[in-house]
């Protein structure tokens, strides 16, 4: 455990990472783990990009993750994997939800969205995941369980028990939206496998 | 269990646990949670003022009254609190009194990058740095026993990486919560200049006293581990030095006005080599330098911007630490102003009218950036009217070609008087109030225009009509800033007016209302693109179709496009 373990977390303002954070710190914490996180909001909150750092270990001293230590990138968004790449260790693992959401930038006309995101990200990372998680949270039942789902797919790759997420998952969300969750959750884990 | 907290929360948590009973800030980033969880402890009485000088103030009063109170803002509004900070450091206080400074290296979300450590030095205060969330919320209980022990006001200074990074923190019960009687004290409380003389001497006696206390003090402490490197430090730079550096000693600082040079002399002499690392200006290394010691600082650190893990370690070792794989070339994603925003269909309308534009702080500054792209200056709360009328006085020909932009919380927060000058000395500026009913860019903070206190009360509401033509504006009209035809005559015709004239733009936000508008459909477009001048995110070119599409999952049904489109191709739902 003497080991730190970074997790990186972007997306676009309003698609609900700082839930998923708060699951993944949830199960760090559970397992004994000291967690730091840092998150800057402010202008960011209006449609910009955010990002939330998770680091969990047994000494945790800066809340900040580094260009080229993230152990873990969960990307909410296409735009978003491309722009943080860099900063995924070399035996990284990349998870990519492929939903694409454009920036004002390009509907203006003033920059155009990158056509290789995809390719250009396979090729550099050998532990790429990508998957349609706005498909599988519809199919779930809402898609706004797309970061539950990306939480079920991550769940795969990192060394804690199974229960720990149920109870994160539990300790996290509303009673009412429990079950829904739960079954997103369980469609990431499947899609990992 | 622990709980894992912000610095923000902590630091409420702490004013629950040590007995604050007043607190009082103007929200501002990094700083504005620190209310948002204080307001979760009914015990505490907690209010928005409508700017950081009265914040202040209400914190001043309150401790004199006998309460311990926390006062908390953003860094730049210390600025606009120094007034009376620099005063109640002589008068000093019967109950604790804090303001907490919330500073933001790396300009996360601010218009400059000051250091306010020193302000502390400046107003002679003693001031606290937390490394992380434990710390935030036990200095908030030390600095109201400094502040009471020393007869002052104490200065908790954090930064943006303390205030929005998580850490754990253990939870205590909160001690009680006392208030004292009041006791008239004229000659302590009254700054006639000969009260202010005897006060001044006792200003410099408590820095003495203090300085001793400093020496002592269990937050200022030796990690003495390998002599060969030795790093005074505070703050979050202790964090980096920890990770980058954990075999080398550290004189770790956490009460960092007045420094305690005795430490940092008796730490210098142990070690081989010593640095300072902390971020922006050398605090720290400049007065080390006055004790004689040589120290490396500045010299190897940048004054600007934050530090890091990475950074520490390059720095000292001289080594680049890895080799990062190149960055992709993805084009930015700013925030932008939301869909159904009523500040759109404003700055489309000015920079159609090819204004100049004189803005002020709030989501509206997003106007400076494509497509809308209509602001010429935007400098600190409150500048717009201000500086709009020092641009008649230099060119009063620009008076028939420009406006002064602000919003409603930024107008309550320092514009009035801008506008009571504007009248006084005759300055034919037309002012724009952009009134969404709310403080919008810090996050739906209420404010004295919106109805309601930040305990959720309901309040009397400015009226900003009656407020303008109590200043003696004569030229006053309201408009639906949705009706873009009706914004863009008035404005014309007050812009031409020989006299001062004020547009209130009234519509609330479009995040804190509950919408009803279906999302715009699309018919027969031509694609000639106009709408997308509007910077609306929920309206794109498909470039398939050659057609404007609309996102039905953003587009609020607003209408704002329906105005622009001159082929009628964008219809709300049903229309024919």
């Amino acid at each position: 455990m003497s080991k730190i373990i970074n997790v990186l977390l972007v997306g676009v303002g309003g698609q609900g990472t700082i839930l998923a954070s708060k699951i993944l710190t949830h199960v760090a914490i559970a397992q004994g783990y000291e967690v730091k996180m840092s998150e800057i909001h402010g202008m960011a909150q209006r449609g910009g990009s955010v990002v939330t750092q998770v680091r969990m270990g047994e000494n945790v001293y800066s809340p900040v993750i580094e260009a080229g230590e993230a152990d873990f990138i969960v990307a909410f968004e296409q735009l978003e994997a491309y722009r943080w790449a860099h900063f995924l260790k070399k035996d990284g693992v990349l998870i990519v939800n492929t939903q694409k959401i454009v920036p004002l930038t390009v509907l203006i006309g003033a920059a155009t969205y990158p056509e290789s995101i995809l390719v250009d990200l396979k090729e550099r990372v050998e532990c790429f995941i990508g998957l349609d998680g706005l498909k599988l949270a519809s199919e779930a039942g809402n898609a706004k369980a797309t970061n539950v789902v990306l939480m079920g797919v991550l769940s795969k790759y990192m060394d804690f028990p199974a229960d720990s997420w149920q109870n994160a998952l539990v300790a996290r969300i509303p009673a009412k939206m429990l079950e829904l969750n739960k079954k997103a959750f369980a469609y990431g884990v499947a899609m990992a496998k | 269990m622990n709980t894992l907290m912000t610095g923000n929360e902590a630091i409420a948590r702490g004013v629950y646990e040590y007995g604050v009973s007043v607190a009082a800030a103007y929200p501002g980033t990094p700083s504005t949670e620190i209310l948002e969880n204080i307001v979760k402890y009914p015990e505490v009485y907690c209010q928005w003022s409508p700017n950081e000088k009265v914040a202040m103030e209400v914190g001043i009063g309150a401790a004199i009254a006998g309460a311990r109170s926390i006062v908390t803002m953003k860094m730049v509004g210390v600025n606009v609190a120094a007034d009376p900070l620099f005063t109640v450091a002589y008068t000093g206080i019967r109950a604790g009194l804090v303001l907490v400074s919330a500073d933001d290296p790396g300009m996360h979300s601010s218009q400059n990058e000051q250091d306010n450590r020193l302000y502390a030095a400046f107003a002679k205060i003693p001031m606290l740095e937390p490394s992380n969330s434990q710390e935030a919320k036990d200095m908030v209980g030390l600095a109201m026993e400094i502040s009471e022990t020393f007869d002052t006001p104490v200065m908790l200074r954090i930064t943006t990486r303390i205030a929005h990074s998580l850490s754990l923190v253990e939870l205590n019960d909160p001690i009680e919560r006392l208030v004292k009687t009041y006791e008239r004290n004229p000659r302590k409380y009254v700054m006639l200049p000969g009260n202010g003389r005897a006060r001044r001497l006792v200003v410099e006696e408590r820095m003495h006293k203090l300085a001793d206390y400093t020496e002592t003090v269990a937050v200022n402490n030796m990690e003495l581990k390998d002599q060969s490197i030795g790093i005074i430090t505070s703050g979050i730079s202790y964090q980096y030095v920890k990770e980058a550096l954990p075999t080398a000693s550290v004189l770790k600082l956490g009460l960092t006005n007045p420094l305690p040079s005795g430490l940092i002399k008796e730490f210098a002499a142990k070690v081989d080599k010593l640095y300072v690392v902390e971020e922006l200006e050398p605090y720290m290394e400049k007065e080390v330098r006055l004790l004689g010691i040589n120290v490396i600082g500045k010299e190897l650190f940048p004054p600007y911007g934050e530090l890091s893990v990475r950074m520490v370690s390059e720095k000292i070792s001289g080594q680049p630490v890895i080799t990062v794989a190149p960055v992709f070339d993805a084009p930015i994603r700013p925030p932008v102003m939301c869909p159904g925003c009523p500040h759109r269909g404003i700055f489309y309308t000015l920079k159609q009218l090819k204004l100049v534009v004189s803005g002020d702080i709030g989501c509206y500054t997003l106007g400076a950036m494509a497509p809308l792209e209509a602001m010429d200056t935007t400098i600190c709360m409150g500048a717009s009217i201000s500086a709009g009328l020092g641009m008649i006085k230099a060119h009063p020909e620009m008076a028939e070609n420009m406006v002064a932009v602000i919003g409603d919380s930024t107008f309550l927060h320092s514009g009035i008087t801008g506008l009571m000058d504007v009248v006084y000395n005759g300055g034919n500026l037309t002012t724009l109030i952009l009134d969404n009913s709310i403080t919008g860019m810090t996050g739906h903070q209420h404010n004295p225009a919106s109805g309601k206190t930040l305990m959720g009360q309901a309040a009397p509401q400015v009226d900003f009509v009656a407020l303008c033509k109590a200043l003696g504006v004569k030229r006053i009209t309201e408009v639906d800033p949705f009706d873009l035809a009706r914004v863009k005559e008035i404005i014309k015709t007050e812009v031409a007016a020989p006299e001062p004239s004020v547009i209130i733009a009234r519509r609330p936000c479009a995040l804190i209302i509950k919408n009803t508008e279906k999302p715009l459909q699309v018919q027969d477009c031509t694609g000639c693109k106009m709408c997308l001048k509007l910077g609306c995110p929920a309206l794109s070119f498909d470039e398939v179709n050659k057609t404007i599409q609309v996102d039905q999952a953003l587009c609020t049904g607003c209408g704002l496009c329906i105005n622009v489109c001159k082929f009628k191709a964008l219809r709300k739902a049903g229309d024919a």
